[in-house]
C-alpha cells in the first residue's frame, strides 16, 4: 500500500511547518484528493495513525476533502462532470477531453496550536 | 507555492479547491496556514533532478508498468536481442524479492540494476536517484525501468522518465483500463503484450481495449506485441526510435548545461510557502 508511504510523506511536510510555525501542536491537517489521484481516502486515513506518532501532529485530526471529477472537451469545449473511467464529454458525447479536476493530491492547509511565547509570534 | 513541481494549483480547478476563497477562521491561540502543496512534491521533485540527469547525457527513459507477469521482462529480453545493437541499453529492475529479473537481463551482456524494493508495491524517485549513481549515463542511450507488478501503486510517482509504457496481456482481459484508470492515464504507450495467446483467449478484444481507453480519454496508441513470437516488435521498435527523436529535437531546443556540478542541494526541506529548497542526498560520484 502506497498510501503510507505518501502520508509519511504528508508528515514531513507538516511537521516542517509546524517547525517553522514554532507550533506546539497541529490541531488539524486538510487533505483535498480527486478520486483519479492513486489515492484512497480510507486508506490514507488508517495510515494517519501510525504515520503521525510520536510526531507533532500526532492528536491532529486529519480531515480529507474529495474533490470532483470535471472534464473539458477539446471539441465543443463545454465543461462537465465525469466519473473515474468515463471520462467523456455529457455534451456532445466526444472522449477527446481534458481533466480540469480529479486527479489532486493535496496538502489544503494545517492548523496549529501557538506556543504562548510572545517571541514567537510569527 | 511551487512552480518547479507541478504541484500548484491550476486555472481549472482553483473554484473548486478554493469554494469560500480566504483563510479558515480560527479560535484564538490558533494559527491556520494555507499550504496548497502535492503530498507528492518532494517525489516529483526527485523526478525532475533524475530527468535532469538523463537528459545531460541525452538518455531516454522509459518506465515500464503492469501486473505482475505481464510480461515485462520478457519484453525486455526480446527487445535486447532484436534492437538495434548501436542503441545501447541498460535496465533497472525493480524486483521486490529477488536478483531473478536482474539476471535475465545480464545473461543478455546487458548491466542491470537490481533495486531491492523488499516490500514496497512500487519505485519511488529516490530508489531511481540511488540507483543512477551505479550507472554511467555516458554509456548508454536507453534505460528501461522495469517497475513493480502492480496496476495500482506505480501510477502515482513519477520516477523522472519520459515515457510510461504499461503493458496489458491478453491473459489480464481486455477491461483492466476501466478498472485501473489512474494507471492507463499515465500511460503513454499501451502496449498488448502475449498477442500470440488472442487466438486461444478469444474472449479479449483488442477493440474493447481501445473502446475503454478512449473512455478515460487515452490518447496513447496501442500496440500488439508477443515477445514469444516476436509479432509487433517492429511497431515497438519503431516508436522507440520516434522517441529518441523527439529526445533529440527536445533538447537542441532545451539545451541542459553540461559541466557544472548540480549536487549542492542543502539537505533540509525548508517550506516557507513561497519558495522551497528540495531535500536531497548529497551523493557526488554521477561522473
Ligand atoms: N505466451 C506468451 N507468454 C509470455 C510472453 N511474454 C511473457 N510470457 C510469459 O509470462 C510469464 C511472465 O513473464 P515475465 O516477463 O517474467 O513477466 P513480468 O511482467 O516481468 O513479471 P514480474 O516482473 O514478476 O511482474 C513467463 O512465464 C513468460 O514466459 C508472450 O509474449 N507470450
Ligand atoms: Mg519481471
Ligand atoms: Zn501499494
Ligand atoms: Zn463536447
Ligand atoms: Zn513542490
Ligand atoms: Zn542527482
Amino acid at each position: 500500500m502506497h498510501e503510507l508511504s505518501i502520508c509519511q510523506s504528508l508528515m514531513a511536510q507538516v511537521e516542517s511547518i509546524a517547525l517553522e510555525h514554532r507550533a506546539q501542536s497541529v490541531t488539524s491537517v486538510v487533505v483535498a484528493m480527486g478520486p483519479l489521484s492513486g489515492v484512497e481516502a480510507q486508506l490514507l486515513k488508517n495510515a494517519y495513525p501510525i504515520a503521525s506518532a510520536g510526531t507533532v501532529a500526532e492528536n491532529a485530526e486529519l480531515i480529507v476533502k474529495t474533490l470532483p471529477i470535471r472534464v473539458k472537451c477539446n471539441q465543443c469545449g463545454s465543461e462537465s462532470d465525469a466519473t473515474p473511467n468515463k471520462l467523456i464529454c455529457k455534451q456532445c458525447g466526444d472522449w477527446r477531453t481534458t481533466l480540469v479536476s480529479g486527479d489532486e493530491l493535496m496538502l489544503m492547509s494545517v492548523e496549529l496550536e501557538k506556543s504562548k511565547d510572545p517571541k514567537s509570534v510569527h | 507555492m511551487c512552480d518547479t513541481c507541478g504541484c500548484n494549483i491550476t486555472h481549472g480547478n482553483e473554484s473548486l479547491i478554493r469554494p469560500g476563497g480566504k483563510l479558515a477562521k480560527t479560535e484564538s491561540g490558533k494559527e491556520a496556514v494555507t499550504v496548497l502543496h502535492s503530498l507528492l512534491h518532494e517525489n516529483d521533485h526527485t523526478a525532475q533532478h533524475n530527468r535532469e540527469h538523463f537528459d545531460q547525457h541525452n538518455v531516454l527513459a522509459i518506465n515500464l508498468m503492469s501486473s505482475p507477469g505481464a510480461g515485462k521482462t520478457a519484453l525486455l529480453e526480446a527487445t535486447i536481442q532484436q534492437l538495434d545493437k548501436n542503441i545501447r541499453i541498460a535496465v533497472i529492475e525493480g524486483d521486490l524479492e529477488t536478483e531473478n529479473d536482474a539476471e535475465r537481463i545480464r545473461k543478455h551482456g546487458v548491466k542491470a540494476i537490481q533495486i531491492a524494493t523488499g516490500s514496497a508495491c512500487h519505485l519511488d524517485a529516490h530508489m531511481i536517484h540511488q540507483a543512477l549513481h551505479n550507472l554511467d549515463l555516458s554509456e548508454f542511450d536507453i534505460v528501461f525501468i522495469e517497475n513493480v507488478g502492480n496496476l495500482v501503486c506505480p501510477a502515482s510517482f513519477d520516477l523522472g522518465q519520459h515515457q510510461n509504457v504499461t503493458l496489458l496481456s491478453v491473459p489480464e482481459g481486455d477491461d483492466k483500463p476501466a478498472k485501473y484508470p489512474v494507471m492507463f492515464r499515465t500511460s503513454d504507450l499501451v502496449m498488448i503484450s502475449k498477442s500470440d495467446l488472442l487466438p486461444i483467449l478469444d474472449d479479449f478484444k483488442v477493440d474493447n481495449a481501445k473502446r475503454y481507453l478512449q473512455d478515460i480519454a487515452s490518447t496513447a496508441p496501442v500496440i500488439e506485441l508477443s515477445s514469444k513470437d516476436k509479432s509487433g516488435m517492429p511497431l515497438w521498435f519503431d516508436w522507440i526510435n520516434q522517441q529518441i527523436e523527439t529526445r533529440k529535437a527536445y533538447l537542441q531546443e532545451h539545451p541542459v548545461h553540461h559541466g557544472h556540478h548540480h549536487h549542492e542541494h542543502s539537505r533540509e526541506h525548508s517550506h516557507s510557502h513561497e519558495h522551497h529548497a528540495h531535500a536531497e542526498d548529497t551523493l557526488n560520484n554521477d561522473s
